[in-house]
């Protein structure tokens, strides 16, 4: 991996979110859905609480439809058009393209979550918060980002088809999502318990509901490190696997 | 140098790549012919280390692309067929991006990116967008980003598809210019562009070669190459005459009348026997025979002969 190299596809990919009206679409349902969340439905006045809890807990319903629309491009789009050709025949590695379209697209969502300071600056306002705990839920609702685009760039190298890939990356970061769901977790209450612990301890929501209480184990930050790590291998994997196709 | 080794690609149960070995030096500028299909883009894909061969192996001055895929491909050039660009950048982001991806950085890339774009011409388009070029124009960008960083080793995929007349004679004139101290690696499907441009030519059909030579090497291997045209003044019912008359010249293998009778002129094409120039005989027999003869000239042999006749195995 050469820093020069990822550097320069970063930038091509960063700006070309903003070349098209993708970014701002984006940013702007971002901003809105995050809003709706936390003030219609999760009740942020009612609650009194001078916190940003109920923003971050829709965090992951908010991902789970709208990064899969930002992924599904990353690298099927580049199939479709033939320019993976090019980008493949200039001096990178698949490596190299794979880390910088996920750097870009994991940056383009930390300006979005970036954008939403005005909550923060809201509840400093009304109340005394406490900054870390806030502080902590930015950190793990990026982390949580990260481990969905990994996930969204897996998928979109597996198909030309940029519904396809969108339709099954919802699939597949739902499955990620319920299995630290109650409801699913109940269903497996015959098992012994250290099934049910393996099952939630794969769900993004036990891992990022404890660092957006603000209780930051390093264990739930490697989690999705490692997440990304293994997704974006996949990646690598399957450019390699279908690029001609 | 460039070095084909036994290269083979598979897709399937299709064989598109079957079994392909040439090199080509520098100043050479190689035409890759063949029909729609041969697997002469599949080819170029595993020169330029898109595609992983089935087995076999490529190599430039002895580098592997395969085991050494970075250093072959910054000397490599590469225009993919269709050239595909990034469509939502300008023509100036996009070759921006393609010089610091290649390594240019500050006064150099700015050099560099604007010698360019005077060499193809991209002047009126540098600040649109490539998805509202015209098609010969975002083939000139994928051109430009081909030359840029000057490469020893060109490999371009229909470089003229699409492009206007002036245009193509633009692109063969630059590819000349380059060509003395690079290897060039072309596919048309224009035959007179292989004469224009390359000093060798490749025909390729179901994967494999079919001939190897300079473009007059494979004229030569036309029927019609060194046959003679004539065209004499005769009433019609003197033809069988002069039919047998011809054919009976040292040399004729066989003859082919070529229009009708009633202008006056008994045309035939004169076929002499393989490897055979009769052009001298014809004359001489034409002199004692004191025909009136209208016309008369040599046959070259068109490459277009030479690959119909090769390429459909008739
Ligand atoms: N990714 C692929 N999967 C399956 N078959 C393929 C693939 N790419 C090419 N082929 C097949 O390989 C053969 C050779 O294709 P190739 O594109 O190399 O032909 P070509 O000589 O460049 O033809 P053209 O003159 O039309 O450009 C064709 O039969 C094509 O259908
Ligand atoms: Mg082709």
């Amino acid at each position: 991996m050469r820093f020069s190299q990822i550097s320069v596809l970063f930038k091509r990919e960063l700006s070309s979110y903003f070349a098209t009206p993708i970014a701002y679409v984006f940013i702007v349902i971002f901003l809105f859905l995050s809003g709706i969340f936390t003030f219609y439905l999760g009740n942020f006045f009612a609650l009194g609480q001078a916190d940003l809890s109920t923003f971050f807990t829709f965090h992951p319903w908010l991902y789970l439809f709208l990064i899969p629309a930002l992924t599904m491009r990353l690298w099927a789009e580049e199939r479709k058009s033939g320019s993976i050709e090019l980008l493949l025949t200039l001096p990178v590695t698949i490596g190299e393209a794979v880390v910088s379209k996920f750097l870009a697209a994991w940056a383009f969502t930390a300006i979005a979550l970036f954008l939403t300071f005005p909550m923060w600056i809201t509840v400093n306002y009304l109340g005394e918060p406490d900054n870390a705990v806030i502080a902590a839920g930015y950190l793990g609702s990026l982390l949580m980002a990260g481990a969905f685009l990994a996930i969204g760039s897996s998928i979109s190298a597996l198909t030309k088809n940029q519904v396809i890939a969108f339709v099954i990356t919802v699939v597949v970061c739902l499955v990620f999502i319920l299995s630290g769901f109650p409801m699913v977790l109940d269903f497996f209450s015959w098992a012994p318990q250290i099934i049910v612990e393996t099952i939630s301890s794969f769900s993004f929501l036990t891992h990022f509901y404890s660092i957006i209480k603000g209780v930051i184990d390093l264990r739930d930050i490697i989690y999705f490190l490692s997440l990304i790590v293994f997704w974006l291998f996949c990646t690598a994997i399957l450019i390699e696997m279908k690029k001609a196709d | 140098m460039v070095n084909i080794k036994n290269l083979y690609k598979e897709f399937g149960s299709l064989m598109a790549v079957d079994d392909i070995s040439f090199q080509v030096n520098q100043g050479e500028v190689l035409g890759f012919l063949g029909p729609n299909g041969a697997g002469k883009s599949t080819t170029m894909k595993m020169i330029t280390g898109f595609l992983t061969p089935t087995s076999g192996s490529v190599s430039i001055d002895g580098d592997d692309i395969v085991n050494d895929p970075i250093k072959v491909k910054q000397r490599l050039g590469y225009l993919p067929e269709g050239a595909p660009a990034y469509p939502d950048m300008t023509t100036m982001a996009f070759l921006d991006f393609i010089a610091q991806i290649r390594g240019f950085k500050g006064r150099d890339k700015s050099r560099r990116i604007d010698d360019t774009i005077q060499r193809i011409n991209l002047d009126k388009v540098v600040y649109q967008s490539i998805d509202t070029l015209s098609k010969g124009f975002k083939r000139r960008v994928g051109l430009a980003q081909a030359i840029l960083h000057d490469p020893d080793v060109l490999i371009l995929d229909e470089p003229t598809d699409g492009l206007d007349p002036n245009q193509k004679h633009e692109v063969r004139n630059l590819i000349q210019n380059m060509a003395k101290e690079k290897v060039i690696i072309l596919s048309t499907h224009i035959l007179e562009e292989v004469h224009a441009v390359c000093n060798r030519a490749i025909i390729i059909a179901n994967g494999k070669i079919v001939a190897d030579g300079t473009p007059t090497e494979l004229e030569a291997k036309s029927d019609n190459h060194n046959s003679i045209t004539i065209s004499v003044r005769a009433a019609a019912d003197q033809a069988s005459e002069l039919r047998k008359s011809l054919l009976a010249v040292s040399g004729v293998y066989k003859l082919e009348a070529l229009s009708a009778a009633d202008s006056g002129l008994l045309t035939y094409q004169v076929f002499p026997e393989a490897n055979r120039s009769i052009i001298a005989e014809i004359s001489q027999h034409i002199h004692q025979q004191n025909w009136e003869v209208e016309e008369m000239f040599v046959n070259k042999g068109r490459l277009d002969d030479v690959f119909r006749t090769i390429t459909t195995g008739v």
